[in-house]
């Protein structure tokens, strides 16, 4: 059996990753997972300069999935280069940086530095963080303003880039367009949908920040639903994400196009869920007779 | 102290208020918890897929199970005030970094809690170096914990309505009881850690408090759960520390609260 996928010549051993925010930087989960285990880690959104994030309450729970506005609170790129790079370096699996900024130039200093770290495999560049108001999310809603930013980083970047796209645009395969014609050399996608929740009894929003993303189970089919209209619009390899709770929902991913998929708020419900993703897939595979994993990308029946 | 979670096993629970439960659980997270700790429990309604973070109330002295005591206060903790003897419980824990006990030695010492603040200073006064001053204090007078509390010092009762010990808070407690202290230790809701913070900081003793915070991960990762501190923190680079983990106790200068 053959779980190992390549993506933009970067081979990993297994499709299953870690969704940016929602696992640190491995060492908060490496109580609970082997890390060695992970086709990748995805860190944490990293920026030029330390963020300190928007103010509590940052997180709710709501039916089926939680709402965050974090606002990519982050050390900065120096103290992530000398204490989390060196810690991931530790296991034998793929480093894939998050990145974030505020502007054009923030985003490509971060990428120039970790273009030093031959450790980092792959860079994903967040364009798509609905809690911060500047820049992000700006970046990641408008075709033009996603190519214009795409085409600059890929200028700068050593390592392959993968756009992390939002869901909360009117036509996804515009958006995935965008991005690989301007040089993506992959995409990753959900990421969060913007949501609010009010406490009825004290008449407040849930959250500090009012609105926030929506992640979890709840998200689920809309992920999917991007993932496969995405991956009919592009021919670059797409990382799917949103609401995986077992190996199950990681297939279905694979299923409608995505190469790789990222586990994600389900994380924080089952600290050891990658592990079981991956074991699971395994075990699909061995039912159905699949020997290369990369078999289960885009095999859904069209007919 | 490595973290686990584990499906553990319900020994028994019982409603000593109103809306107030409290359960024992036989788990291997008791073997190295200490006081001020806390643990998550996961509800089993697929619908809530949160912990619910609950402190540590008290470890039974073989250190094979222990105690939470809390308050139903929403669809995770309805579910776990209905869980009887034998049920399975799933737990993660134990987490965070509990009470400083080797401030209290040879000290003075105010272990102070509110409402739903009180259970962990039951664990502290049991394991405390030296004999505490337990203030404590609640809306009414149905005082949960005074017995078990009043085995390990003397216990001093405030309540919002004046039915049982001082009428007032903690604060009105202290100075009504004529109390002294060198260190802090406090566990409740935000009003009474700023009063404690004010009074500390006049007397020029340290306050350790505990804090809570909506939390999604209960270990570091999601930055769900953070305090605003006086400097930058070593960790997250920023005037921010983490709750759960470089919490939920701090002293009471480090914290803008």
């Amino acid at each position: 059996m053959n779980t190992q996928i390549t993506i933009a010549g970067v081979t990993f051993k297994n499709p299953v990753m870690t969704a940016s925010g929602t696992f640190g930087s491995g060492m908060e989960y490496s109580e609970f997972v082997d890390l060695n285990q992970l086709g990748a880690v995805v860190t944490k959104g990293v920026a030029n300069v330390p963020w300190p994030g928007n103010p509590v309450p940052r997180v709710a729970e709501v039916y089926g999935g939680m709402l965050n506005a974090i606002g990519l609170q982050n050390p900065g790129i120096d103290v992530f280069l000398e204490r989390d790079i060196p810690f991931l370096k530790r296991f034998d699996t793929r480093i894939i940086v998050n990145v974030c900024g505020k502007t054009v130039e923030d985003y490509v200093e971060v990428v120039e530095r970790l273009g030093e770290e031959p450790a980092v495999s792959m860079l994903e560049i967040n364009v798509s963080c609905p809690n911060v108001k500047e820049g992000a999310i700006a970046f990641g809603q408008k075709a033009d303003a996603l190519y214009g930013i795409t085409q600059e980083i890929k200028k700068h970047a050593r390592q392959p880039i993968i756009m992390k796209l939002s869901p909360n645009v009117t036509d996804i395969t515009e958006m995935a367009r965008a991005a690989e014609a301007a040089g993506a050399d992959a995409l990753s996608m959900i990421n969060t949908i913007t949501g609010m929740k009010i406490d009825i009894h004290r008449r407040r929003f849930a959250l500090a920040n009012k609105t926030g993303g929506l992640s979890g189970p709840a998200i689920k089919p809309v992920a999917v639903r991007m993932v496969y209209q995405a991956a009919r619009a592009v021919k670059i390899p797409i990382i799917g994400m949103g609401g995986i709770a077992g190996a199950e929902d990681a297939i279905e991913f694979l299923l409608a196009g995505a190469c790789a998929v990222s586990v994600g708020a389900m994380n924080f419900t089952d600290p050891c869920l990658t592990e079981k993703v991956i074991k699971g897939i395994e075990s699909y595979m061995e039912q159905y007779h699949i020997e290369n994993v990369t078999d289960l990308i885009g095999a859904v029946e069209e007919s | 102290m490595r973290k686990q979670k584990e499906t553990a096993g319900v020994l028994s629970q019982s409603k000593i208020a109103p809306g107030i439960y409290d359960m024992w659980i036989e788990t291997g997270i008791a073997a190295d918890a200490r006081p001020g700790q806390f643990i998550c429990v996961y509800p089993r309604d697929k619908s809530t897929l949160l912990p619910r973070p609950i402190s540590i109330c008290e470890v039974r002295e073989d250190r094979r199970a222990l105690r939470i005591v809390y308050r139903v206060a929403g669809q995770g903790t309805a579910e776990f005030s209905g869980y009887r003897e034998g049920e399975p419980v799933s737990v993660m824990g134990p987490l965070g970094n509990g009470f400083p006990l080797e401030a209290a030695e040879g000290k003075r010492v105010f272990l102070m809690g509110g409402g739903i603040g009180v259970p962990p200073i039951l664990e502290l006064a049991k394991e405390l170096p030296v004999p505490g001053q337990i203030i404590v204090g609640y809306r009414d007078d149905r005082l949960f914990l005074k017995e078990d509390l009043e085995k390990y010092g003397r216990v001093y009762i405030a309540t919002e309505d004046g039915s049982a010990g001082t009428r007032g808070n903690v604060m009105d407690a202290i100075a009504a009881n004529d109390l002294q202290a060198d260190v802090i230790f406090a566990c409740g809701p935000m009003p009474m850690l700023r009063a404690i913070k004010a009074y500390a900081q006049e007397k020029g003793i340290p306050a350790y408090i505990s804090l809570e915070e909506h939390m999604a991960c209960g270990v570091g990762a999601c930055l769900g759960c953070v305090v605003k501190t006086a400097q930058v923190h070593h960790h997250t680079n920023v005037n921010n520390a983490r709750i759960c983990t470089d919490g939920p106790v701090f002293e009471a200068g480090e914290v803008e609260i």
